[in-house]
């Protein structure tokens, strides 16, 4: 809002497509940075610090499946499954041959990427609600498998214990320490998929989704583009498993069901479909609204109920709550709370003088 | 000298003063215990009774003032049987000073056996996750606290031995959920058939287990067992109870684990009537016939109030108040040891290791938690369905427990 373009001229076509075109979004981004890096962590209790991670881990997979949905407009209910492809392959790799996490997190996402170009060939021929069919039936195919085969489930029970990431002799144990790892991660996330979307694979994407047939007219190859797409969207969903992974310590397909898959879906329509911001604002949204409104009702609640009564009362209201929120945030934007910023920001560009 | 004789009275004072803040301090004395639920999520049927038992213990317990003079505040979490929300959980009552909790679902469970350990504070898990959890060695923080599958699966085979008068030769059917809880059982089955020489023969029923046509036939009509063990969950015990009905299999052959045994799911079965003879396993008691029950009935009376409906459902209304008692319990043996002190997590965590002889009046079973045992012995009962309610046959017991036994020892080496 106090960004003003007035005076800012651009001469070289690089200037013209920075990813900060204006100098005080460099200005905005050093003090986000700030924040982020110095003053939360050293500010906040623990448990604020253990919900932000939660919502650094949503972001990476958020991006993901934005990737696919949003920018190349196809539909995919594997999400979860493909985090779980991540999450057994890193952990098998963490425990059985002992590697370290700077080995197991990409194997983790290259192992997710095989698999999801695998799910995502049916793509090709099909679109839409039959896509969707299609890739739950990757997910549900991928829950089934990791759960008879010992080998990729590490036994009965299908969950591997991890030991806790270290680097360079640090361990990464207290919430603090994984505040870095997860921010890291996050924000490589997030510039990662700024500049994709800047490349000609996003271009790519981006026409796919358009119109499909006039992308492979203007010699767009659809096959290719397509299986890139849920490749690197899977690439994303298994870092975003192997980060699950690294942070409960303990990697178990009963975490990436199909509801995981779903969640996803919702955080990036609520948070708007082809775009980074909207990926960001749905994974923060989803994963912290439920807290806040679950916090707030209790300090209300509590001058009329017993602590009893008021957990009974609490969790059902809540979840109407949070699902009247959804609505409405859709209601009044349907693109999302991206575009609902958007909206905001492009008022307050000219305001006071809106004419 | 004077200045001398100043400091040391102005010294006095100070420490006098303090102490008596840390006295005024202590009177509002109160300990904080975390639970975990689902209310909201796949398994609601089981939380929206459970923890409301919890939390009429515990009211209990602050009515007739507190333990030790320690009153108790229970902060509650619905997890919405979720995992990233049970790690929130886990956070938020670390902050709120919580000194153990209860947590609730298995994958939960397995997310935060580690970061229990870390944290020094111990999760109570009776019915969630893994059987291996009952050794105090290798998850110190993690106490199951009541009989494990494992040892649900040792019950189970015992009953059917007694029922039975035998198993030489005899075909056992298993029937089981297809997911890790519910493959659980398999090898102690597995080392009893061989053991016993019975006949085992297993049907994975694929979740959600609202579908098992095609399973029952296979059992009613081709395997023809003897005996039929069910192992199922949320909505598939009382879809088990109407096919094998229905099917003409008589019930009372038939008995079920832990979380297929409640009224809920015989009546939601078509009701008591229909279920007559099926038998279930519990952890806990079962029926309103014990002093702590009538406790809390008139503790709703004495503040003008009726007894809440979730106390009909006696199966899972107990088990909430079998948490919370040996929560309680626990609390209670650390402020002793500390001598009226309050404790640590570190203190509640022995204290839970140090219960015994604790039994409610038959509510709890005779366990002893100790150091290297946090099941406590894997003690189940067996109640049938007979006239319209559920009634005991088996009182507390330990069903082939030295075969329990070596499967965990087995486990302790494997890593």
């Amino acid at each position: 809002m106090f960004h003003r373009e007035a005076g800012v001229f651009k001469t070289t076509y690089a200037a013209d497509m920075a990813l900060y075109p204006l100098p005080i979004a460099k200005w905005t981004i050093a003090v986000l940075a700030l924040i982020f890096i110095v003053i939360l962590p050293l500010t906040l209790h623990d448990y604020y610090l253990s919900i932000l991670n939660l919502i650094f881990i949503a972001v990476v997979g958020a991006l993901g499946l934005n990737i696919l949905v949003g920018y190349t407009g196809q539909i995919s209910l594997g999400h979860g499954a493909f985090m779980s492809v991540g999450a057994y392959a890193a952990a098998n790799l963490a425990v059985k041959l002992d590697l370290p996490f700077w080995l197991t997190l990409p194997a983790g996402g290259l192992m997710a990427a095989a698999i999801g170009a695998l799910v995502g060939v049916p793509s090709l021929r099909i679109k839409g609600l039959y896509l969707a069919i299609a890739t739950l039936a990757g997910q549900l195919i991928i829950e089934w498998t990791i759960n008879h085969v010992p080998a990729i489930s590490g036994g009965a029970q299908a969950s591997i214990e991890v030991p806790r990431p270290d680097l360079f002799g640090f361990v990464l144990n207290t919430q603090g320490r994984l505040y870095y790892f997860l921010l890291f991660f996050a924000v490589l996330a997030i510039v990662a998929t700024l500049n994709l979307m800047r490349s000609r694979i996003g271009r790519a994407f981006i026409a796919v989704r358009d119109q499909d047939i006039a992308a492979e007219i203007i010699g767009i190859d659809i096959f290719r583009y397509k299986l890139l797409s849920f490749a690197i969207s899977s690439f994303y969903a298994g870092v975003c498993g192997v980060l699950y992974t690294y942070y409960f310590g303990i990697a178990n397909y009963e975490q990436f069901q199909l509801g995981v898959s779903i969640d996803f879906l919702a955080m990036i329509i609520i948070g708007g479909l082809g775009s980074v911001l909207g990926s960001v604002f749905g994974a923060i949204f989803v994963t912290l609204l439920p807290i806040v409104i679950r916090t707030l009702m209790e300090q209300v609640g509590s001058f009329f109920f017993t602590d009893s009564e008021l957990a009974s009362v609490v969790s059902g209201t809540r979840l109407a709550v949070f699902g009247g929120l959804i609505i409405f945030f859709l209601v009044i934007e349907p693109e999302g709370l991206n575009r609902l910023w958007r909206n905001v920001r492009s008022y307050f560009r000219v305001w006071p003088f809106s004419y | 000298m004077m200045r001398y004789k100043k400091s040391v009275l102005g010294l006095a004072v100070a420490t006098g003063s303090l102490a008596i803040a840390s006295g005024a301090f202590a009177q509002g004395k109160e300990l904080v215990f975390g639970l975990q639920c689902d209310r909201t999520g796949p398994t609601a049927t089981v939380g929206q009774v459970l923890c409301p038992g919890y939390h009429d213990y515990i009211a209990l317990v602050n009515s007739k003032g507190g333990i030790e003079g320690f009153k108790i505040k229970v902060v509650e979490v619905d997890n919405e049987y979720k995992v990233p929300p049970a790690i929130e959980a886990h956070e938020r009552f670390k902050k709120e000073g919580a000194v153990l909790e209860g947590l609730y679902g298995t994958p939960q469970t397995a997310a935060l056996n580690k970061k229990l350990e870390e944290d020094k504070i111990l999760g109570t898990s009776p019915g969630f996750g893994t059987a291996a959890a009952a050794d105090g060695k290798k998850f110190p923080y993690t106490f199951p606290i009541a009989a494990s599958y494992w040892s649900q699966a040792g019950a189970a085979v015992e009953f059917a031995k007694e029922k039975m008068g035998g198993l030489k030769g005899k075909k056992i059917a298993f029937v089981f959920y297809d997911n890790p809880a519910g493959k659980e059982p398999l090898p102690i089955l597995e080392d009893l058939a061989k053991a016993e020489g019975f006949d085992l023969r297993t049907f994975a029923v694929p979740a959600p287990g609202v579908e098992m046509g095609s399973q029952v036939t296979d059992i009613v009509q081709r395997y023809k067992p003897d005996f039929v063990i069910t192992h199922l969950f949320g909505r598939a015990p009382s879809v088990s109870i109407k096919e094998l009905k229905g099917k003409g299999y008589p019930l009372s052959k038939v008995v079920a684990f832990v979380w297929g045994s409640a009224e809920a799911d015989i009546v939601a079965a078509g009701g008591m009537g229909v279920a007559e003879g099926y038998n279930t396993i519990q952890f806990a008691g079962v029926g309103k016939d014990f002093q702590v029950i009538k406790d809390i009935e008139a503790m709703y009376k004495a503040g003008g109030k009726s007894a809440p409906k979730e106390m009909d459902s006696t199966v899972y209304y107990n088990r909430g108040v079998f948490i919370a008692a040996l929560h309680a319990e626990a609390a209670r043996n650390a402020i002793k040891a500390k001598g009226g002190a309050a404790p640590t997590p570190e203190d509640v965590k022995k204290g839970m290791e140090q219960v015994k002889n604790f039994t409610l009046g038959g509510l709890v079973p005779p366990m002893e938690l100790t150091q290297a045992d946090h099941e406590g012995g894997g003690w189940c009962e067996i109640w049938t369905v007979k006239g319209g309610k559920l009634m005991q046959t088996k009182k507390w017991f330990q069903g082939y427990r030295s075969v329990i036994q070596r499967h965990l020892a087995a486990e302790a080496n494997k890593s």
